[in-house]
Protein backbone atom coordinates (compact mmCIF):
# COMPACT_ATOMS: atom_id res chain seq x y z
CA UNK A 1 0.00 0.00 0.00
CA UNK A 2 2.75 2.34 0.57
CA UNK A 3 4.23 2.11 -2.51
CA UNK A 4 1.31 2.82 -4.34
CA UNK A 5 1.76 5.99 -2.09
CA UNK A 6 4.92 6.78 -3.01
CA UNK A 7 5.20 6.37 -6.69
CA UNK A 8 1.49 8.43 -6.98
CA UNK A 9 1.04 10.16 -4.19
CA UNK A 10 1.87 13.29 -5.80
CA UNK A 11 -0.27 12.74 -8.89
CA UNK A 12 -3.30 11.83 -6.15
CA UNK A 13 -2.98 15.09 -4.55
CA UNK A 14 -2.45 17.44 -7.51
CA UNK A 15 -2.18 15.81 -11.00
CA UNK A 16 0.08 16.35 -12.93
CA UNK A 17 0.82 20.13 -11.97
CA UNK A 18 2.86 21.86 -12.66
CA UNK A 19 3.79 20.26 -15.99
CA UNK A 20 0.44 19.24 -17.42
CA UNK A 21 -3.47 19.48 -15.73
CA UNK A 22 -4.27 19.97 -12.20
CA UNK A 23 -5.72 16.64 -10.81
CA UNK A 24 -6.61 14.76 -8.21
CA UNK A 25 -7.64 15.55 -4.29
CA UNK A 26 -6.77 19.31 -4.90
CA UNK A 27 -9.43 19.10 -8.48
CA UNK A 28 -11.85 17.71 -6.28
CA UNK A 29 -11.48 20.26 -3.51
CA UNK A 30 -11.42 23.17 -6.06
CA UNK A 31 -14.75 21.76 -7.48
CA UNK A 32 -16.33 21.07 -4.20
CA UNK A 33 -15.37 24.79 -3.15
CA UNK A 34 -16.68 26.45 -6.26
CA UNK A 35 -19.35 24.42 -6.48
CA UNK A 36 -20.63 25.66 -3.07
CA UNK A 37 -19.48 29.00 -3.62
CA UNK A 38 -21.39 29.23 -7.05
CA UNK A 39 -24.80 27.49 -5.39
CA UNK A 40 -24.83 29.81 -2.38
CA UNK A 41 -26.47 32.59 -4.34
CA UNK A 42 -28.40 30.15 -6.77
CA UNK A 43 -30.25 27.98 -3.25
CA UNK A 44 -31.29 31.80 -1.44
CA UNK A 45 -32.96 33.02 -4.61
CA UNK A 46 -34.69 29.38 -4.89
CA UNK A 47 -35.35 29.68 -0.76
CA UNK A 48 -36.63 33.19 -1.00
CA UNK A 49 -38.52 32.84 -4.05
CA UNK A 50 -40.31 29.15 -1.76
CA UNK A 51 -40.99 31.44 1.11
CA UNK A 52 -42.33 34.40 -0.36
CA UNK A 53 -45.53 35.85 -0.68
CA UNK A 54 -45.21 35.64 -4.67
CA UNK A 55 -47.77 32.81 -6.06
CA UNK A 56 -46.16 32.26 -9.57
CA UNK A 57 -43.00 32.54 -8.48
CA UNK A 58 -43.50 30.27 -5.74
CA UNK A 59 -44.88 27.54 -7.73
CA UNK A 60 -42.16 27.83 -9.99
CA UNK A 61 -39.55 27.42 -7.53
CA UNK A 62 -41.26 24.92 -6.22
CA UNK A 63 -41.60 22.62 -9.77
CA UNK A 64 -38.00 23.57 -9.98
CA UNK A 65 -37.32 21.79 -6.76
CA UNK A 66 -39.43 18.75 -7.29
CA UNK A 67 -37.79 18.15 -10.38
CA UNK A 68 -34.54 18.53 -10.06
CA UNK A 69 -34.96 16.26 -6.97
CA UNK A 70 -36.83 13.45 -9.48
CA UNK A 71 -33.83 12.85 -11.71
CA UNK A 72 -30.42 11.45 -10.59
CA UNK A 73 -27.81 13.65 -10.74
CA UNK A 74 -25.93 11.64 -13.22
CA UNK A 75 -28.53 12.08 -15.85
CA UNK A 76 -27.84 15.83 -15.23
CA UNK A 77 -24.10 14.91 -15.91
CA UNK A 78 -24.87 13.44 -18.76
CA UNK A 79 -27.59 16.37 -20.10
CA UNK A 80 -24.70 19.05 -19.60
CA UNK A 81 -21.87 16.82 -20.48
CA UNK A 82 -23.21 15.69 -23.65
CA UNK A 83 -26.61 17.64 -25.01
CA UNK A 84 -25.77 21.10 -23.56
CA UNK A 85 -22.47 21.48 -25.68
CA UNK A 86 -24.94 21.36 -28.96
CA UNK A 87 -27.46 23.56 -27.96
CA UNK A 88 -24.85 26.24 -26.83
CA UNK A 89 -22.55 25.74 -29.68
CA UNK A 90 -19.57 25.55 -28.33
CA UNK A 91 -17.33 22.50 -26.26
CA UNK A 92 -17.65 23.10 -22.58
CA UNK A 93 -14.64 21.52 -20.74
CA UNK A 94 -15.61 18.32 -18.74
CA UNK A 95 -14.81 19.94 -15.90
CA UNK A 96 -17.11 22.82 -15.91
CA UNK A 97 -20.33 20.55 -17.15
CA UNK A 98 -19.30 18.42 -13.85
CA UNK A 99 -19.91 21.87 -11.86
CA UNK A 100 -22.59 23.02 -13.47
CA UNK A 101 -24.54 19.90 -13.04
CA UNK A 102 -23.35 19.52 -9.38
CA UNK A 103 -24.90 23.48 -9.20
CA UNK A 104 -28.36 22.66 -10.53
CA UNK A 105 -28.88 19.72 -8.09
CA UNK A 106 -27.62 20.92 -5.19
CA UNK A 107 -29.24 24.45 -6.07
CA UNK A 108 -32.75 22.39 -5.19
CA UNK A 109 -31.41 20.95 -1.74
CA UNK A 110 -29.46 23.95 -0.81
CA UNK A 111 -32.58 25.81 -1.39
CA UNK A 112 -34.66 23.80 0.96
CA UNK A 113 -32.11 24.04 3.23
CA UNK A 114 -32.36 27.49 3.53
CA UNK A 115 -35.54 27.81 3.29
CA UNK A 116 -36.21 25.89 6.40
CA UNK A 117 -33.51 28.30 8.12
CA UNK A 118 -36.30 31.63 7.04
CA UNK A 119 -39.28 29.40 8.02
CA UNK A 120 -37.88 28.20 11.12
CA UNK A 121 -37.31 32.20 11.97
CA UNK A 122 -40.30 33.25 14.35
CA UNK A 123 -43.16 35.03 12.90
CA UNK A 124 -42.57 37.96 15.10
CA UNK A 125 -39.26 38.69 13.24
CA UNK A 126 -41.01 39.93 9.46
CA UNK A 127 -43.84 41.74 11.75
CA UNK A 128 -41.41 43.67 13.46
CA UNK A 129 -39.72 44.71 10.15
CA UNK A 130 -43.14 45.35 8.70
CA UNK A 131 -44.19 47.72 11.69
CA UNK A 132 -40.94 49.66 11.51
CA UNK A 133 -41.71 50.15 7.94
CA UNK A 134 -38.47 48.25 6.16
CA UNK A 135 -39.26 47.58 2.72
CA UNK A 136 -38.81 43.81 1.21
CA UNK A 137 -35.28 44.17 0.62
CA UNK A 138 -33.68 45.90 3.50
CA UNK A 139 -36.22 43.35 5.68
CA UNK A 140 -34.33 40.16 3.41
CA UNK A 141 -31.24 40.94 3.59
CA UNK A 142 -30.56 42.71 7.14
CA UNK A 143 -33.65 40.66 9.19
CA UNK A 144 -34.28 37.55 7.61
CA UNK A 145 -31.05 36.34 5.77
CA UNK A 146 -28.69 36.91 7.96
CA UNK A 147 -30.41 35.35 11.09
CA UNK A 148 -31.63 32.13 8.89
CA UNK A 149 -27.87 31.46 7.38
CA UNK A 150 -26.48 31.46 10.77
CA UNK A 151 -29.06 28.89 11.95
CA UNK A 152 -28.77 26.88 9.00
CA UNK A 153 -24.35 26.80 8.82
CA UNK A 154 -24.82 23.13 9.55
CA UNK A 155 -26.57 22.28 6.48
CA UNK A 156 -24.28 23.93 4.58
CA UNK A 157 -21.33 22.24 5.46
CA UNK A 158 -23.29 18.61 5.33
CA UNK A 159 -24.10 19.97 1.80
CA UNK A 160 -20.81 20.36 1.17
CA UNK A 161 -19.86 16.81 2.51
CA UNK A 162 -22.47 15.65 -0.19
CA UNK A 163 -20.89 17.82 -2.84
CA UNK A 164 -17.24 16.47 -2.46
CA UNK A 165 -18.96 12.65 -2.94
CA UNK A 166 -21.20 14.09 -5.73
CA UNK A 167 -18.08 15.25 -7.30
CA UNK A 168 -16.40 11.63 -7.72
CA UNK A 169 -19.30 11.25 -10.80
CA UNK A 170 -16.79 13.62 -12.20
CA UNK A 171 -14.24 9.76 -13.21
CA UNK A 172 -17.50 8.73 -15.46
CA UNK A 173 -16.74 12.05 -17.81
CA UNK A 174 -13.14 11.89 -17.45
CA UNK A 175 -13.27 15.22 -15.12
CA UNK A 176 -9.52 14.50 -13.91
CA UNK A 177 -10.29 14.76 -10.10
CA UNK A 178 -9.77 12.28 -7.32
CA UNK A 179 -11.31 8.88 -7.96
CA UNK A 180 -10.01 9.44 -11.89
CA UNK A 181 -6.97 9.48 -10.96
CA UNK A 182 -7.57 6.58 -8.69
CA UNK A 183 -8.96 4.81 -11.80
CA UNK A 184 -6.08 5.42 -13.92
CA UNK A 185 -3.60 4.25 -10.70
CA UNK A 186 -5.56 1.36 -11.25
CA UNK A 187 -5.33 0.23 -14.77
CA UNK A 188 -1.12 0.83 -14.23
CA UNK A 189 -1.22 -1.62 -11.58
CA UNK A 190 -3.76 -4.33 -12.71
CA UNK A 191 -2.70 -6.21 -9.37
CA UNK A 192 -3.88 -3.88 -6.77
CA UNK A 193 -6.94 -2.94 -6.99
CA UNK A 194 -8.28 -3.64 -3.11
CA UNK A 195 -5.29 -1.42 -1.72
CA UNK A 196 -6.24 1.46 -4.29
CA UNK A 197 -9.55 1.47 -3.92
CA UNK A 198 -8.79 0.83 -0.40
CA UNK A 199 -6.80 4.15 -0.33
CA UNK A 200 -9.60 5.84 -2.25
CA UNK A 201 -12.23 5.22 0.15
CA UNK A 202 -10.15 6.61 2.82
CA UNK A 203 -9.60 9.72 1.71
CA UNK A 204 -12.94 10.10 1.12
CA UNK A 205 -13.76 8.80 4.75
CA UNK A 206 -11.17 10.90 6.34
CA UNK A 207 -12.02 14.22 4.53
CA UNK A 208 -15.82 13.63 4.79
CA UNK A 209 -15.92 12.10 8.40
CA UNK A 210 -13.76 15.42 9.56
CA UNK A 211 -16.03 17.44 8.19
CA UNK A 212 -19.46 15.70 9.50
CA UNK A 213 -17.73 15.69 12.99
CA UNK A 214 -17.49 19.92 12.53
CA UNK A 215 -21.12 19.65 11.58
CA UNK A 216 -21.54 18.12 14.79
CA UNK A 217 -19.71 20.41 16.75
CA UNK A 218 -21.58 23.46 14.97
CA UNK A 219 -24.41 22.22 15.22
CA UNK A 220 -24.54 21.98 19.39
CA UNK A 221 -23.11 25.74 19.59
CA UNK A 222 -25.35 27.26 17.56
CA UNK A 223 -28.58 25.55 19.15
CA UNK A 224 -26.76 26.26 22.54
CA UNK A 225 -26.26 30.15 20.83
CA UNK A 226 -30.23 29.70 20.34
CA UNK A 227 -31.73 28.88 23.50
CA UNK A 228 -29.07 31.04 24.93
CA UNK A 229 -27.60 28.17 27.31
CA UNK A 230 -23.69 28.62 28.21
CA UNK A 231 -20.58 26.66 26.93
CA UNK A 232 -18.13 25.88 28.96
CA UNK A 233 -15.03 27.02 27.18
CA UNK A 234 -16.80 28.13 24.58
CA UNK A 235 -15.12 31.34 22.56
CA UNK A 236 -18.01 32.70 20.97
CA UNK B 1 -29.30 24.46 -35.75
CA UNK B 2 -30.78 22.50 -38.07
CA UNK B 3 -31.72 19.17 -35.42
CA UNK B 4 -34.82 17.74 -35.84
CA UNK B 5 -36.33 16.36 -32.37
CA UNK B 6 -37.72 12.46 -33.79
CA UNK B 7 -39.09 10.96 -30.75
CA UNK B 8 -39.94 7.91 -33.11
CA UNK B 9 -36.60 7.17 -33.65
CA UNK B 10 -35.90 6.19 -29.76
CA UNK B 11 -39.57 4.71 -29.18
CA UNK B 12 -39.48 2.27 -31.11
CA UNK B 13 -37.72 -0.82 -32.15
CA UNK B 14 -34.05 -2.16 -31.09
CA UNK B 15 -33.38 1.48 -29.02
CA UNK B 16 -36.76 1.13 -27.45
CA UNK B 17 -36.31 -2.38 -26.35
CA UNK B 18 -32.85 -1.52 -24.81
CA UNK B 19 -34.24 1.40 -22.93
CA UNK B 20 -37.03 -0.90 -21.82
CA UNK B 21 -34.02 -3.39 -20.71
CA UNK B 22 -32.32 -0.78 -18.80
CA UNK B 23 -35.47 -0.09 -17.02
CA UNK B 24 -35.73 -3.92 -15.86
CA UNK B 25 -32.40 -3.81 -14.62
CA UNK B 26 -32.92 -0.31 -12.82
CA UNK B 27 -35.89 -1.74 -10.90
CA UNK B 28 -34.62 -5.26 -10.06
CA UNK B 29 -31.24 -2.94 -8.57
CA UNK B 30 -34.13 -1.30 -6.94
CA UNK B 31 -36.02 -3.42 -5.47
CA UNK B 32 -33.95 -6.09 -4.74
CA UNK B 33 -31.08 -3.21 -2.96
CA UNK B 34 -34.44 -1.93 -1.18
CA UNK B 35 -35.41 -5.41 0.76
CA UNK B 36 -32.11 -6.46 1.35
CA UNK B 37 -31.17 -3.02 2.87
CA UNK B 38 -34.41 -2.73 5.01
CA UNK B 39 -33.85 -5.93 6.27
CA UNK B 40 -29.80 -5.72 7.11
CA UNK B 41 -31.18 -2.50 8.58
CA UNK B 42 -33.35 -4.12 10.99
CA UNK B 43 -30.73 -6.40 12.32
CA UNK B 44 -28.21 -3.61 12.82
CA UNK B 45 -30.34 -1.39 14.37
CA UNK B 46 -31.00 -4.48 16.79
CA UNK B 47 -27.18 -4.73 17.28
CA UNK B 48 -26.18 -1.64 18.47
CA UNK B 49 -30.01 -1.66 20.85
CA UNK B 50 -27.63 -3.97 22.83
CA UNK B 51 -25.38 -2.65 25.19
CA UNK B 52 -21.95 -4.40 24.46
CA UNK B 53 -19.46 -1.97 23.19
CA UNK B 54 -17.64 -4.02 20.73
CA UNK B 55 -20.46 -5.03 18.15
CA UNK B 56 -21.76 -1.65 18.78
CA UNK B 57 -18.78 0.09 17.65
CA UNK B 58 -18.71 -2.23 14.80
CA UNK B 59 -22.16 -1.56 13.36
CA UNK B 60 -20.97 2.28 14.11
CA UNK B 61 -17.80 1.70 11.95
CA UNK B 62 -19.81 0.43 8.97
CA UNK B 63 -23.04 3.00 9.14
CA UNK B 64 -19.65 5.79 9.05
CA UNK B 65 -18.12 4.02 6.27
CA UNK B 66 -21.10 3.90 3.96
CA UNK B 67 -22.17 7.50 4.94
CA UNK B 68 -18.48 8.91 4.43
CA UNK B 69 -17.45 7.82 1.27
CA UNK B 70 -19.08 8.12 -2.30
CA UNK B 71 -21.91 5.25 -3.56
CA UNK B 72 -19.87 5.58 -6.56
CA UNK B 73 -16.54 4.52 -4.81
CA UNK B 74 -18.11 1.63 -2.65
CA UNK B 75 -19.37 0.27 -6.11
CA UNK B 76 -15.76 0.33 -7.37
CA UNK B 77 -14.72 -1.45 -3.86
CA UNK B 78 -16.68 -3.98 -4.43
CA UNK B 79 -15.86 -4.53 -8.14
CA UNK B 80 -12.74 -3.83 -8.80
CA UNK B 81 -11.33 -4.80 -4.77
CA UNK B 82 -13.16 -7.70 -3.52
CA UNK B 83 -13.02 -9.65 -6.97
CA UNK B 84 -9.39 -10.05 -6.63
CA UNK B 85 -9.83 -11.59 -3.29
CA UNK B 86 -12.11 -14.60 -5.00
CA UNK B 87 -10.42 -17.71 -6.21
CA UNK B 88 -10.46 -17.24 -9.83
CA UNK B 89 -12.92 -20.22 -9.96
CA UNK B 90 -15.70 -18.24 -8.64
CA UNK B 91 -14.95 -15.16 -10.56
CA UNK B 92 -15.04 -16.97 -13.75
CA UNK B 93 -18.35 -18.47 -12.35
CA UNK B 94 -19.33 -14.60 -11.38
CA UNK B 95 -18.38 -12.98 -14.62
CA UNK B 96 -20.34 -15.56 -16.67
CA UNK B 97 -23.73 -14.67 -14.66
CA UNK B 98 -23.15 -11.49 -14.46
CA UNK B 99 -21.01 -9.81 -11.74
CA UNK B 100 -21.59 -6.49 -12.18
CA UNK B 101 -25.34 -6.30 -11.42
CA UNK B 102 -24.79 -8.80 -8.13
CA UNK B 103 -21.93 -6.36 -6.69
CA UNK B 104 -24.22 -3.12 -7.44
CA UNK B 105 -26.90 -5.20 -5.25
CA UNK B 106 -24.28 -5.63 -2.62
CA UNK B 107 -22.79 -2.57 -2.98
CA UNK B 108 -26.15 -0.36 -3.00
CA UNK B 109 -27.60 -2.84 -0.37
CA UNK B 110 -25.13 -2.27 1.99
CA UNK B 111 -25.48 1.43 1.73
CA UNK B 112 -28.80 1.48 2.39
CA UNK B 113 -28.64 -0.84 5.12
CA UNK B 114 -26.61 1.66 6.99
CA UNK B 115 -28.51 5.03 6.17
CA UNK B 116 -31.82 3.18 7.29
CA UNK B 117 -30.51 2.02 10.41
CA UNK B 118 -29.59 5.52 11.61
CA UNK B 119 -32.96 6.40 10.25
CA UNK B 120 -34.45 3.64 12.80
CA UNK B 121 -32.17 4.29 15.41
CA UNK B 122 -33.07 8.22 15.83
CA UNK B 123 -36.74 6.91 15.43
CA UNK B 124 -36.45 5.09 18.61
CA UNK B 125 -33.83 7.63 20.49
CA UNK B 126 -36.43 10.40 19.96
CA UNK B 127 -39.12 8.46 22.16
CA UNK B 128 -38.66 9.36 26.06
CA UNK B 129 -37.07 6.69 28.20
CA UNK B 130 -39.67 7.47 30.77
CA UNK B 131 -42.14 5.67 28.06
CA UNK B 132 -40.43 2.00 28.52
CA UNK B 133 -39.91 2.65 32.26
CA UNK B 134 -43.65 3.31 32.20
CA UNK B 135 -44.99 0.38 30.41
CA UNK B 136 -42.33 -1.73 33.03
CA UNK B 137 -44.37 -0.22 35.57
CA UNK B 138 -47.71 -1.75 34.77
CA UNK B 139 -46.39 -4.89 34.10
CA UNK B 140 -45.60 -5.60 30.38
CA UNK B 141 -42.42 -7.35 29.58
CA UNK B 142 -39.55 -5.92 27.43
CA UNK B 143 -40.86 -7.34 24.33
CA UNK B 144 -44.06 -6.55 25.02
CA UNK B 145 -43.52 -2.78 25.74
CA UNK B 146 -41.30 -2.79 22.28
CA UNK B 147 -43.74 -4.34 20.58
CA UNK B 148 -46.90 -2.63 22.28
CA UNK B 149 -45.60 1.09 23.33
CA UNK B 150 -41.99 1.70 21.32
CA UNK B 151 -42.43 0.33 18.17
CA UNK B 152 -45.49 1.63 17.13
CA UNK B 153 -44.27 4.85 17.62
CA UNK B 154 -40.39 4.48 16.45
CA UNK B 155 -41.85 3.32 13.05
CA UNK B 156 -44.34 6.10 12.24
CA UNK B 157 -41.15 8.40 13.57
CA UNK B 158 -38.67 7.07 11.21
CA UNK B 159 -41.16 6.34 8.42
CA UNK B 160 -40.49 10.21 6.46
CA UNK B 161 -36.97 9.82 6.58
CA UNK B 162 -36.74 5.79 4.99
CA UNK B 163 -39.36 7.18 2.21
CA UNK B 164 -36.87 9.93 1.72
CA UNK B 165 -33.98 7.18 1.62
CA UNK B 166 -36.34 4.95 -0.36
CA UNK B 167 -36.13 7.38 -3.74
CA UNK B 168 -32.60 8.36 -3.14
CA UNK B 169 -32.04 4.92 -3.37
CA UNK B 170 -34.14 4.69 -6.71
CA UNK B 171 -31.71 7.65 -7.94
CA UNK B 172 -28.57 5.74 -6.82
CA UNK B 173 -28.84 3.00 -8.70
CA UNK B 174 -27.93 5.58 -11.92
CA UNK B 175 -24.47 4.83 -10.44
CA UNK B 176 -24.40 1.19 -10.95
CA UNK B 177 -23.66 2.39 -15.06
CA UNK B 178 -20.71 3.36 -13.42
CA UNK B 179 -19.28 -0.40 -13.34
CA UNK B 180 -20.79 -1.17 -16.58
CA UNK B 181 -24.59 -2.14 -15.30
CA UNK B 182 -27.01 -1.92 -18.14
CA UNK B 183 -29.72 -0.16 -16.38
CA UNK B 184 -31.08 2.94 -17.74
CA UNK B 185 -28.47 5.63 -17.53
CA UNK B 186 -26.46 3.23 -18.92
CA UNK B 187 -28.52 2.60 -21.83
CA UNK B 188 -29.46 6.17 -22.40
CA UNK B 189 -25.77 6.78 -22.96
CA UNK B 190 -25.63 3.66 -25.14
CA UNK B 191 -28.77 4.76 -27.38
CA UNK B 192 -27.38 8.31 -27.42
CA UNK B 193 -24.48 6.57 -28.63
CA UNK B 194 -25.67 4.29 -31.56
CA UNK B 195 -28.30 6.79 -32.85
CA UNK B 196 -26.80 9.97 -32.07
CA UNK B 197 -29.85 11.26 -30.98
CA UNK B 198 -28.65 13.01 -28.22
CA UNK B 199 -31.99 15.27 -26.90
CA UNK B 200 -34.27 12.60 -28.05
CA UNK B 201 -32.60 9.69 -25.79
CA UNK B 202 -31.81 11.29 -22.89
CA UNK B 203 -35.08 13.11 -22.65
CA UNK B 204 -37.12 9.76 -22.81
CA UNK B 205 -34.73 8.38 -20.27
CA UNK B 206 -34.85 11.13 -17.54
CA UNK B 207 -38.91 11.31 -18.58
CA UNK B 208 -38.88 7.61 -16.84
CA UNK B 209 -37.34 8.40 -14.16
CA UNK B 210 -39.55 11.20 -13.53
CA UNK B 211 -42.60 9.43 -13.88
CA UNK B 212 -41.09 6.60 -11.06
CA UNK B 213 -39.61 9.35 -8.53
CA UNK B 214 -42.82 11.49 -8.90
CA UNK B 215 -44.91 8.43 -7.87
CA UNK B 216 -42.14 7.12 -5.28
CA UNK B 217 -43.04 11.29 -3.56
CA UNK B 218 -46.19 10.90 -4.29
CA UNK B 219 -47.04 7.40 -2.38
CA UNK B 220 -44.32 9.07 0.68
CA UNK B 221 -46.14 11.98 1.27
CA UNK B 222 -49.43 9.82 1.14
CA UNK B 223 -48.15 7.45 3.68
CA UNK B 224 -46.39 9.91 5.97
CA UNK B 225 -49.24 11.80 6.29
CA UNK B 226 -51.67 8.32 6.89
CA UNK B 227 -49.01 7.02 9.44
CA UNK B 228 -48.35 10.73 10.80
CA UNK B 229 -47.87 9.96 15.03
CA UNK B 230 -50.32 12.07 16.31
CA UNK B 231 -49.02 13.17 20.63
CA UNK B 232 -48.39 16.30 21.90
Amino acid sequence: MLDILQEYGVLLLIGEYPHGKLGGLAMTLIISFVSLIVTFPCAILIALARTGKNKPLKRLASGFVHCVRAIPLLMLIFWAYFALPVVIGIPIDATYTLIIAIVIYQTAYLGEIIASGIEGLPKGQMEAAEALGLGYIPTTFRILLPQALFNVIPGIVNQLTTIIKESSLGSIIAVPELSYAMLQVNSNEVTKPLQIFGILAATYFVLCFALSQATGVLERRISNRRTGRVVVGAVA
Amino acid sequence: MGYQLDFRKVLQGEYFGLILQGLQTTMVLFVISWVLGLILAIFLTVVRAIEFRPTQFLVAAFVEYHRNVPILIQLFVWYFGFAVVLPDVVNDYLNDVGAEIGYAIVALALNKAAYMSEDFRSGLRSIHPAQMEAARAIGLTYLGAMKWVILPQAWRLALPALLGQTLILFKGTSLAAGIGVAELSYQARYVEEQSFRIFEAYGVVTAIYMVISFAIMWASSVLSSRYRLRVK
